[in-house]
């Protein structure tokens, strides 16, 4: 059972693109399902045995490769945090591909899509299995080329190569800080294998290596390594800038691999290493520090973006910043809660994002939406309880991990602390905002749209309303469930799973801060959806908002264009263009080597040619003239070599004699080349 | 003594210039090899003399024959040239171009 749940996907795959002509896009929408909804049912088992029973199983498959003291394995393992994940992804991965076959269902490559979907869960699924690093890098990098492939699903369109390509670059530079830290892993304790690394990670505390010629804190220059990996993946900041331009991909895509999953993954490489990142306090302190950073910056540049979908995907951006700080705080276990939990009302967020989108004819623009409240009372119903489960409205999803997670941060005195609870708490306003200004804009404002298009609404079909309903089911009700067993005090379910140092842990400290700041993220809000009503609804405001104030003009236009990220990124991007093509290509290769190579010894033989060709009239005349200058030049040359002259017997020398004949030859034959 | 030897290098100097300068005729090219074997002849007449041994004039000998029989089969060659060309002008004998 357990190895089946990794590979079902994998047959899906196989099935959906090998067989998709003869099955078709319904057959093979039907193969994938059926296989994922086997799946999904096996990852619950898997999580009542792993998790609540506590039977820890592992497997290993088989040899990969083996030279010396490196060894890697096809190893599975599953813990807690493998169960947890492997039930996220397996239950959003099935929704989407539920939802796929109505929204994608007059798309002729079908098949292609299914198969790419249930490509992209089983390379999750290797990832949060494997034992070791070598098969979780597998994962990793199949991740991102099934992102790739997804993101580029209409691959006519220009706009989506470019983000897929953005995105597969923008994650290949974490790949390589991911690669650096595998390698690192190595070096240090001489095996890739996880369970042998976390064992003896603390035992090797404070030991120093040489990293670029410094010598450095061994640990905390892996776990950076490990957590550039992360950022990449989890689009934190820096490397976030691919995450809003891949929702040029269809709608279930970006459910599936922005929200849900793909996004997710470096989140639980940074839970996965909790026993290499404890004993590395620096580390830890970057991790909360740019988690911070990351929900700030997402949360602000979504106030001011009109594309729905743009919207949803900042509010993921933000959120993984909390579940980045969470971790970096060592609450883990409350990290990964807010990664399950987030994983629903996302989902239910994009999935209705896409019914709506889907409903107004591909229109994403907010802008041109309102009044829907009436006309997609289901979709409504749905966003509505996916944004209060998002802006962490108490009894639902979100209220049980988010304010967790600000309240751990509260309990921790440091300066980390600190910044990440007051940029954290400010996030709770933005998110409050932009989430309201969603709902009221698109389903409750006034009509922005054309006439055409509103008569062409209609409600979502059952395969596209239904993995809507169980979403919001997961949206409302997996915090209260999951509450008591994932970041209970004293809770065991996590097992040896996630390691927290004593010293380190605030679980129990963060239950009995202040009602003050408890209270706090619900004020701020219920503060955000004032605001987002006066903005867009209410009245004494709404002609403020239309025309905001010249003095604001500049902050907003710097929020909504990103921060001048992507300005600053091409800058950078254009200069090292540049440099590639003016040094790298121009100078160097189509330059210095070609001279030095083919075409400059090609034209210097040639000019030479000409110089020789010259001489070579083809006269007779000429040609005696030659012979004789050359039994001269030959005598006079062999007479310089030893102005001693003959005494010493010159010409007994063989060396002399020999270069004598040579040139005397060659000049001879002279004539012949021409 | 010496004059001997410049008389002779002499000979084969103006043999040798006559090949180089002359450009116009084929026969005169031929001449001119005729004398810088009469050159090397004398050379070796004199050395045979001079060094008072007989194989310089063996070798004579056979320079003579050798020169009887190249001029023979060089005259021959430039009569087949001429009936082809229709003339042994040297600057117009080059098929060559370098």
């Amino acid at each position: 059972m357990y190895l089946s749940t990794v590979f079902l996907p994998f047959f899906g795959f196989l099935a959906a693109t090998g067989l998709g002509r003869y099955i078709g896009g319904r057959g093979a929408a039907s193969v994938t399902t059926l296989l994922l909804g086997i799946a999904f049912v096996q990852s619950v088992c898997i999580l009542y045995e792993v998790g609540f029973s506590q039977c820890m199983c592992s497997l290993q498959a088989a040899s990969w490769f083996s030279s010396e003291l490196f060894q890697a394995y096809w190893g599975f393992l599953f813990d807690p945090l493998t169960a947890v994940m492997l039930c996220v992804v397996t239950s959003v991965s099935l929704m989407v591909h539920i939802y796929s076959q109505s929204y994608m269902g007059e798309d002729p490559h079908l098949p292609r899509f299914m198969g790419y979907l249930s490509f992209f869960t089983f390379c999750m699924l290797m990832l949060v299995t494997s034992d070791n690093f070598v098969q979780m890098f597998l994962g990793w990098e199949g991740v991102g080329v099934a992102s790739y492939l997804l993101i580029n699903f209409w691959y006519t369109r220009l706009q989506a190569n470019k983000s897929a390509i953005k995105a597969m670059l923008m994650n290949r530079v974490g790949d390589v800080g991911f690669a650096l830290g595998i390698f690192g892993v190595f070096s240090l304790f001489q095996t890739v294998d996880l369970a042998t690394v976390f064992a003896t990670a603390g035992h090797l505390y404070g030991t120093s290596f040489l990293f670029f010629g410094t010598e450095c804190d061994a640990l905390s220059v892996l776990c950076i390594l490990l957590f550039i990996g992360a950022v990449g993946k989890s689009a934190q900041l820096g490397l976030h800038t691919w995450l809003p331009d891949a929702m040029e991909g269809p709608t279930p895509v970006s459910a599936l691999i922005h929200a849900a999953t793909m996004v997710t993954a470096g989140v639980f490489l940074v839970a996965r290493c909790s026993p290499i990142f404890e004993y590395a306090p620096e580390a830890l302190a970057v991790v909360a520090c740019c988690g911070g950073m990351t929900a700030f910056f997402a949360a602000t540049t979504g106030l001011f973006q009109n594309d729905m979908k743009r919207v949803i995907a900042y509010s993921t951006c933000s959120q993984l910043g909390y579940m980045i700080f969470a971790c970096g705080l060592s609450a883990y276990s409350v990290g990964v809660f807010h990664l399950a939990n987030h994983a629903f009302f996302k989902a239910l967020l994009f999935l209705s994002a896409g019914s709506v989108i889907h409903a107004l004819s591909d229109e994403q623009d907010m802008r041109k939406m309102g009044g829907l409240a009436q006309a997609l009372p289901w979709t409504y119903t749905m966003m509505v309880l996916g944004s209060l489960a998002l802006v962490g409205f108490p009894f639902l999803t979100g209220f049980y991990s988010k304010d967790v997670i600000l309240e751990v941060a509260a309990a921790q005195y440091t300066i980390c602390g600190r910044f990440t609870h007051i940029l954290g708490s400010l996030c709770v306003f933005f998110t409050s905002y932009y989430s309201f200004r969603l709902l009221f804009v698109t389903f409750l404002g006034p009509v922005g749209g054309e006439k055409p298009v509103y008569k062409t609404l209609h409600e979502a079909p059952f395969l596209m309303a239904f993995p809507l309903a169980f979403l919001c089911i997961g949206s409302i009700f997996v915090g209260y469930v999951g509450k008591d067993a994932f970041i209970g005090p004293g809770s065991s379910f996590w097992g040896q799973a996630l390691f927290v140092l004593p010293d380190h842990s605030r679980l129990l400290e963060a239950e009995y801060i202040e009602t003050s700041t408890k209270l706090l993220p619900l004020g701020l809000t219920f503060a955000g959806a004032f605001t987002a009503y006066s903005l867009t609804l209410g009245a004494p405001f709404a002609s403020y908002a239309r025309s905001f104030h010249p003095l604001l003009r500049p902050i907003i236009e710097f929020f909504s264009y990103r921060w001048m990220f992507d300005g600053v990124f091409n800058a950078i991007g254009r200069q090292s263009l540049a440099f590639g093509y003016h040094v790298s290509f121009k100078t160097f290769d189509k330059g210095v080597f070609e001279l030095f190579g083919p075409f400059g010894l090609v034209s210097l033989l040639s000019s030479q040619l000409n110089l020789v060709r010259g001489i070579h009239s083809g006269f007779v005349y000429h040609a005696a003239f030659c012979i004789v200058i050359g039994l001269v030049g030959m005598t006079a040359l062999a007479l310089s070599f030893s102005l001693d002259g003959f005494a010493e017997g010159m010409w007994a020398n063989p060396g002399n004699l020999r270069f004598a004949l040579v040139l005397w030859t060659s000049l001879l034959f002279l004539p012949f080349f021409g | 003594m010496i004059s001997y030897i410049f008389l002779s290098f002499l000979l084969f100097l103006l043999g040798i210039l006559g090949i180089f300068l002359n450009r116009k005729n084929l026969l005169l090219m031929l001449m001119s090899i005729e004398l810088l074997l009469l050159a090397i002849n004398l050379n070796f007449l004199f050395f045979s003399l001079w060094i008072d041994d007989l194989m310089g004039h063996i070798f004579t000998l056979f320079v003579l024959t050798v020169a009887a029989a190249e001029s023979a089969i060089g005259l021959a060659l430039l009569v087949v040239y001429y009936r082809v060309r229709g003339n042994i002008s040297i600057e117009y004998m080059n098929l060559l171009r370098g």
